[in-house]
């Protein structure tokens, strides 16, 4: 039961592994003479101005919230498609409903004009 | 020989465990290093496959555009990508000025080692799968997830303010397309009962679920590669837009990992495309002979990233508003419609009997036929709309876009 976690540990570490040599190798060979002007920020030249970390704009705010609602569906929907076999056709029309009822608040997001990207 | 011709992954294993336990060392030890030596040996082979998969890519998108492609460097070039490597490898690191160290160091190895550990749930093989979890269509989401979280970090840790936009760019792409990505992920889920991934691919003996669900794996197919970023989704490092975008500020071999994780990222989408929709390893006497089943899915995922390629030099970037309209106003509704058709039409054909096949394809008729009407209205309006008001309706719509 747990011999495939201990696999898939081993892979993610041997994911982070590699590369991780990989960089440490050109940490090695590649020359390191520093100086301001090089690890100043790169915009094309030009001197950057003011402070980096701007707000983001609160179209993405909206969109994470019609996110939030579907990904929560997902939970719910998974185990649904998992016991398939075993339903009745009945409880197959529950879980359309269930989408439905979720398909109609995207619906009424977007007549509220919501998903106009401004 | 024969057992060996038949099945070389069990045959090799079999070796090593037998070899392994006549040193002396405890079985579950042996167990260990096997599985160490599997993971080592899947993480290499994936690396270094990316150098194929850039060389073919862009000799590829070479002959879309009518140019040869790298050509120098060994037989049709095909070295080129090494001579790219050797030469990153001796370029120098630069961290720049007020960048959030932690993150921005380790988000080129998250980014690959989501990659890498996406291979470690799919079927290369009957007899040859990292691990057999029941939850694999979920670990693949979850994994996912991760590639495009090191894509953040290395945007938000940058202190540079096109590393950030391309952050919010790739924030957007990636809760947009995950959406319908997973309701088209439930389908396969659904018509084989399991989120197992070697279950999935079994299920798919007689007819695979491209037949039975078109809709769904063309879903699967797009929301992936916006998932994933790749052209026609790449606005997150649009280069006439935020120049580099997340990666603006790496240099040497830590952008050379955001290179490696996108290239092999678009191989991983296209293997999984080939898993859950066209049969995996499915084919003539794969069963029996469980080598020319890793050949049959070798074949089925290069087809598919042919494609990837294929779109990738056929169709130009999209803007983030035209993204997130396509995502939100046609993917995800065809999503859930389609996800609907095929939990009825299978029912359906169960409970009456009838032919899987016409009754999925008629399901899959009439979506396609609901959409395209849905389409026609649709258009049909905008350009009355735009007839009433000429000048406005391009003009506003390309300055807000920014």
């Amino acid at each position: 039961m747990l011999e495939p976690w201990i696999f898939i540990a081993l892979l993610l570490g041997a994911g982070m592994l590699l590369p991780g040599v990989a960089i440490a190798a050109n940490w090695l060979l590649g020359p390191k003479k520093p100086n301001a002007i090089k690890e100043s920020t790169y915009e094309c030249g030009i001197e950057t101005v003011g402070e980096t970390y701007v707000q983001l704009k609160g179209s993405y705010y909206i969109y994470a919230l019609i996110f939030v609602v579907f990904d929560i569906e997902a939970v719910f929907l998974f185990p649904w498609a998992v016991a398939y076999n075993e339903l009745q056709l009945y409880m197959v029309l529950e879980g359309v409903l269930f989408i439905a009822i979720l398909a109609a608040g995207l619906f009424y997001a977007w007549r509220k004009g919501v998903l106009e990207w401004v | 020989m024969t057992e060996f011709l038949q099945d070389p992954f069990t045959w090799i294993g079999e070796l090593l465990k037998t070899w392994l336990t006549g040193l002396g060392l405890a079985s579950d030890f042996v167990t260990f290093l096997l599985q160490l030596l599997g993971a080592l040996v899947l993480a290499t082979v994936m690396l270094l496959l990316t150098f194929l998969l850039i060389w073919a890519e862009r000799k590829i998108v070479a002959r879309i555009q009518d140019r040869l492609g790298p050509n120098r460097v060994g037989p049709f070039g095909v070295f080129q990508t090494v001579a790219d490597l050797l030469k990153l490898v001796t370029k120098e690191l630069i961290t720049p000025t007020g960048a959030d160290l932690i993150p921005y160091n380790l988000a080129p190895l998250l980014a690959v080692m989501s990659v890498v550990g996406l291979w470690a749930v799919i079927p290369l093989a009957p007899t040859l799968l990292g691990a057999k979890i029941n939850v694999g269509v979920l670990y693949i989401i979850s994994i996912g997830a991760i590639g495009t979280l090191g894509i953040m970090l290395a945007g938000m840790s940058s202190n540079n303010k096109y590393a950030l936009l391309g952050a919010f760019r790739t924030v957007a792409l990636m809760i947009s397309y995950a959406v319908p990505m997973v309701l088209a992920l439930l389908v396969p889920v659904l018509l084989a009962g399991s989120m197992d991934m070697s279950t999935i691919v079994n299920a798919q003996s007689p007819l695979p679920f491209l037949l039975l669900a078109p809709v769904a794996a063309l879903v699967f197919f797009i929301s992936s590669l916006g998932e994933v970023g790749r052209a026609p989704f790449d606005l997150l490092e649009a280069e006439s837009e935020i120049v580099a975008g997340f990666h603006i500020e790496y240099s040497g071999l830590k952008f050379g990992m955001f290179f490696v994780a996108e290239f092999l990222h678009a191989f991983t989408i296209s293997a999984l495309t080939a898993t859950l929709f066209l049969g995996g390893w499915q084919g003539p006497w794969a069963a029996q002979y469980p080598f020319l089943g890793l050949i049959y899915f070798l074949i089925k995922t290069s087809i598919v990233y042919f494609v990837v390629i294929w779109i990738r030099g056929s169709f130009p970037r999209i803007r983030i508003d035209q993204m997130n309209s396509l995502n939100w106003k046609l993917i995800t509704p065809v999503a859930l419609l389609g996800l609907v058709a095929t939990s009825v039409a299978e029912k359906l054909a169960v409970e009456f009997a009838w032919s899987r096949l016409l009754v999925h394809l008629a399901a899959s008729a009439l979506v396609v036929l609901v959409t395209l009407t849905a389409l026609g209205i649709y258009a049909r309006t905008t350009r009355k709309r735009s007839e009433q008001m000429p000048a406005t309706g391009a003009t506003s719509e390309s300055l807000t876009s920014a």
